[in-house]
């Protein structure tokens, strides 16, 4: 196949995965409202911890609105892996395998769906972070937050891909999500790694997440730095190369 | 009706037991709520108004306890739904089992889970450091709390399965878990909780259950809230259980 009908497979595999959203609305709705109920929920419980010295935000909720960006973002992966297992269920990936496009330009268009989708919750999130108040620091901070929320939702659609196409059940679904939950609660997600516990401190350093989500809060709380900004680039690289590696070796093995 | 009870309580605990990725969660999920919220909130102690506590796991313990028992609720009604989805249920009701004994006996199973989730992080507290400051006495009072919250989540969960008659129903209620929880003194002491979270954790049950549970493991065997603890779970099990019981009255007239 040409490389433009590579792409017009790609497209056509994102659009299916648009499609979803405005043919059952209600099925986009826990990956909105998900994060919103924690964003809304931590910053009332622990809202009192932003007193504590060495808190570097001027409130808690300003701090936690990127965690709710990256978790609807993970969601949104997570989700993505669901779909492809209900639809290798169904029969449906089978057809698309005796299909003539490479595996690698359908995982793409899966994942690809996914960035998109991804919009959506970090839209909803961003739009009810203003409405209670929040600031963003600068708008070149806010597009790199949303460019950084698709690759996060690309990489964790990639860990979908890999546990669907391996069990092809969608009992498989809390395989899926639980990673996306913790790999972004164990980092800096609830303090400034200083004021973390010593162990959590020490997983949060090795934690890829952890860049990812100090690039995204550099939109929010810091403001925009090369130095963050790199760093939060690399760990999605990284994110991408090592998941994205599992998710193609997936594809090449199944129904094989 | 006691020896329907039983026998329905028994089969509901060799059912999940059977099926442990339903089980799994409820100690999954908390457990790892416990680990992130103890190590980024572990200064917590220190603000002002925080009030004495050998640290935040002992704090936290009781939430991820209160936590845990609510899935525990949400199970509950799925396992009823499925087996309304499934259509046991029916062929229960057409037996000469006592009516009562169907909510009864999903109850006590219930129950006994709390039981075990409540030994669970116990057991999880004292290995990381927890102290249970009431000792064994104090240790005893969380678990007869723990059932009487499981019982009472058990019987919400019912009342769910029972109005809703499909799993995937009651399943969409588990955000509200959380929601439920962040409204509540669960997580963090009331007086430092930020508004409107604060002032709905007073008239929130769960916090009176949450405080119950927390009282014997930072303090020690105190009447006050520990009885305050046994009142609010005493309440959600006449209320949802007496709603429940209502609901499964309609459903049989339904059919």
């Amino acid at each position: 196949m040409t490389a433009a009908q590579n792409l017009r497979v790609i497209l056509a595999l994102s659009r299916r995965a648009l499609n979803e959203i405005l043919r059952v609305p209600g099925g986009a709705i826990p990956g909105v409202l998900a994060p919103a109920i924690f964003m809304v929920g931590l910053s009332g419980v622990f809202g009192a911890a932003s007193q504590l010295p060495g808190f570097d935000a001027s409130d808690f909720r300003t701090f936690i609105v990127p965690v709710g960006m990256l978790q609807g973002a993970g969601f949104t992966g997570a989700a993505t892996g669901v779909n492809l297992a209900r639809d290798i269920e169904r029969g449906w990936f089978d057809r698309l395998l005796t299909g003539p496009a490479p595996r690698i330009v359908l995982l793409i268009g899966i994942v690809s769906s996914a960035s998109l989708r991804a919009l959506l919750p970090a839209t909803f999130l961003l739009l009810l972070a203003l409405a209670l108040g929040v600031h963003v620091q600068s708008v070149p901070g806010l597009v790199l937050a949303f460019l950084i929320v698709m690759l996060f939702a690309a990489a964790l659609a990639c860990w979908g891909c890999v546990v669907a196409l391996r069990f092809g059940t969608q009992q498989a679904a809390p395989l899926m999500q639980i990673v996306a939950f913790a790999s972004i609660l164990f980092t800096t997600a609830y303090a400034p790694e200083a004021l973390l516990a010593g162990w959590l401190a020490d997983i949060a350093s090795v934690n890829p997440v952890t860049y990812v989500l100090e690039g995204v809060r550099q939109a929010f709380v810091y403001g925009l730095t090369w130095d963050r900004t790199w760093h939060a680039l690399l760990a999605l690289a990284l994110l991408l190369l090592a998941l994205g590696s599992g998710a193609i070796a997936m594809m090449r093995r199944v129904g094989r | 009706m006691i020896r329907a009870s039983l026998a329905l309580a028994a089969r509901a605990l060799r059912t999940s037991l059977r099926r442990p990725q339903f089980l799994a969660p409820l100690l999954l999920f908390p457990s790892m709520f416990l680990a992130v919220n103890t190590g980024g909130m572990a200064r917590a102690t220190e603000l002002p108004g925080f009030g004495d506590v050998n640290g935040f796991l002992d704090f936290q313990l009781a939430a991820a306890m209160t936590q845990s028992m609510l899935l525990g609720g949400v199970t509950a009604g799925i396992a009823t739904a499925l087996e309304i989805e499934g259509g046991f249920f029916d062929r229960l009701v057409a037996s000469p089992v006592p009516r009562a004994a169907l909510l009864v006996g999903r109850l006590i199973a219930t129950g006994a889970i709390a039981v075990f989730q409540v030994l669970w992080f116990l057991v999880i507290g004292l290995i990381f450091g927890a102290e249970i400051e009431g000792g064994v006495p104090g240790a005893l009072v969380v678990i007869l709390l723990g059932i009487f919250g499981g019982i009472g989540f058990g019987a919400i969960g019912m009342l769910l399965a029972f109005r809703a008659k499909n799993a995937s129903t009651v399943q969409g209620i588990f955000p509200l878990v959380f929601v439920v929880l962040f409204v509540s003194s669960a997580f963090f002491p009331r007086d430092l909780l930020q508004s409107p979270a604060s002032w709905i954790a007073d008239y929130n049950p769960l916090s009176y259950i949450a405080d119950g549970l927390r009282e014997p493991i930072i303090r020690g065997v105190n009447a006050g809230p520990v009885l305050e603890g046994f009142a609010a779970a005493l309440l959600i099990i006449v209320v949802a259980g007496g709603f429940a019981l209502l609901a499964l009255r309609n459903r049989l007239r339904e059919a």
